[in-house]
């Protein structure tokens, strides 16, 4: 099962090759909306791409919790243990 | 914070549109004289995006009957379906949708926006699935929203992203319903249905197709994209439009279901909302009688489309690669598509300009939908006045 920080690294990732260059540094306790400017449609890309890269397909139903990359890792991780 | 402190980010996105792409925000349709004519800051223009597929709103036997529905039953219900809200109308538009369906139920909701809300909060709940399509309408999503069953969005149009999601489900044990639409809004594009009718009978799960777009528009007898599939058995609910091919405002789901009634008593959209007015009813229940009577309205609505679609891709304009009475156009960025957009209403043509989110893919698009009640010589007057402005074309 993957560990917490495994998760968060690959978000991490994902956003870094997702949001333009030189915008605010890539931190995982940042808001993905108001302070990294993500729109919905760069968080359903994301999501996408973490779909593809643990296998897993991720409920909308999780989202409205989610603020910040460190809560989609938790949210991410129980999903993959769930699956 | 003020309670309207939270729209400020709207608040600038409206200021700056306003402020260099005005005349967007602020359309009217001054006069509407006939279903491809209004009347826009004072200019007469042609209605190239009205979703008026058939052209049915300015048809004589369908304002006959609105004229003297309300002369019979007044303006409006005042109630609510389950209480004094149903008018032997409804329960008549009910079997002739059911008839023209060759379904054993329908029940018709307020809206089309109602029947998603109604049907999708209601037919499935917690601890089962709904797998829609990326690209499904926001009613579409709004419904599931509302209901406590799990969402999952699966790939625009791509059936092996869909099965790949199946599997995941498939030790689940539970409801899956699989949602996607007939014609898809923006796009103009159809749902593969046929492939997802095989995946829907390998994994044993249900299956609605909204024909919001699609009703009266495909299909030998105008049934839908189901209909011209060949797949109307495999699917399982049927959910559909008033306010488009059959020209009033209202919604209905059919199925073969006997149960179907029961979601009348579960379903809040259903119960806590005012029914369609007499007038609105008896004009849709005259509409259906004119798809089914008479047929060349199809025909022309699709030469008319090819004609559009045909002409614009000679132009050098990005349309999708399959006519549709939707032809949408894709910019990467407002400025250029409100240039085109703008340049159309100075030549006396109107389509739609739709902006993200309620684009698929973050793009604007310029949106023209078709319909059978514009004659050649409007068509070729749309077709010029793009081609009047294609030099920015790539």
């Amino acid at each position: 099962m993957k560990e917490h920080d495994d998760v968060l690294q690959k978000i991490l990732e994902i956003l870094a090759v997702t949001l333009p260059e030189g915008g605010p540094e890539i931190k995982a306790d940042l808001d993905l909306i108001d302070d990294l400017g993500l729109d919905s449609m760069k968080v359903l890309e994301i999501l996408e791409s973490l779909e593809d890269s643990f296998d897993i397909s991720i409920p909308m139903n999780v989202m409205p919790g989610v603020r910040t990359a460190n809560d989609l890792a938790r949210e991410l991780q129980k999903i993959i243990k769930s699956e | 914070m003020a309670i309207f402190d939270k729209f400020q980010k709207l608040a600038v996105v409206r200021e700056e549109l306003e402020r260099h792409h005005g005349r967007f925000l602020n359309i009217v349709m001054e006069d509407i004289r006939s279903a491809t004519e209004a009347v826009i800051d004072g200019k007469p223009v042609i209605l190239a995006g009205t979703n008026n597929y058939l052209g049915l709103t300015f048809n004589d036997a369908c304002i006959q009957a609105s004229c003297q529905a309300v002369k019979k039953e007044g303006t409006g219900t005042t109630g609510s379906r389950m209480a004094n809200g149903t008018l032997s109308g409804h329960v008549a538009l009910e079997q002739e949708l059911s008839d023209f369906l060759d379904r054993k139920k329908t029940i018709v909701f307020s809206t089309g926006y109602v029947a998603n809300l109604a049907i999708l909060s209601t037919l499935v709940g917690p601890g089962e699935v709904i797998l829609l399509d990326g690209d499904c309408h926001a009613s579409i999503y709004d419904g599931c929203k509302l209901g406590g069953a799990e969402v999952i969005r699966f790939r625009h149009n791509n059936p092996a992203d869909l099965e790949k999601r199946l599997q995941r489900l498939a030790e689940r044990k539970t409801n899956i319903l699989i949602v996607v639409e007939g014609i898809y809004s923006m796009m103009g594009d159809r749902a593969p249905l046929a492939e997802i009718v095989v995946l829907k009978k390998k994994y044993g799960v249900n299956l609605i197709v909204d024909e919001a777009h699609s009703l009266g528009v495909l299909g030998e007898n105008g049934r839908g994209l189901a209909e011209e599939a060949k797949v109307e058995e495999d699917v399982d609910f049927v959910i559909g439009t008033f306010s488009k091919s059959l020209g009033a405002i209202g919604g209905f789901c059919s199925s073969n279901h006997p149960e179907l009634d029961l979601v009348r008593y579960a379903s809040r959209p259903y119960v806590f909302t005012a029914s369609s007015a007499s007038s609105a009813i008896a004009s849709t229940r005259a509409a259906l009688q004119v798809i089914r009577s008479q047929p060349e309205l199809r025909t022309q609505l699709w030469d008319n489309a090819r004609n559009l679609h045909r002409r614009l891709q000679d132009l050098g304009y990005k349309v999708g690669s399959e006519p549709s009475p939707i032809i949408a156009i894709r910019y990467d960025n407002i400025d250029e598509a409100y240039a085109i957009w703008n340049g159309l209403l100075e030549r006396s043509i109107y389509v739609n300009m739709v902006l993200p989110p309620a684009t698929p893919d973050g793009g604007v698009l310029l949106r023209c939908s078709l319909s059978a009640a514009h004659s050649p010589q409007q068509v070729e007057k749309i077709a010029d006045a793009f081609a009047s402005l294609s030099k920015n074309q790539d």
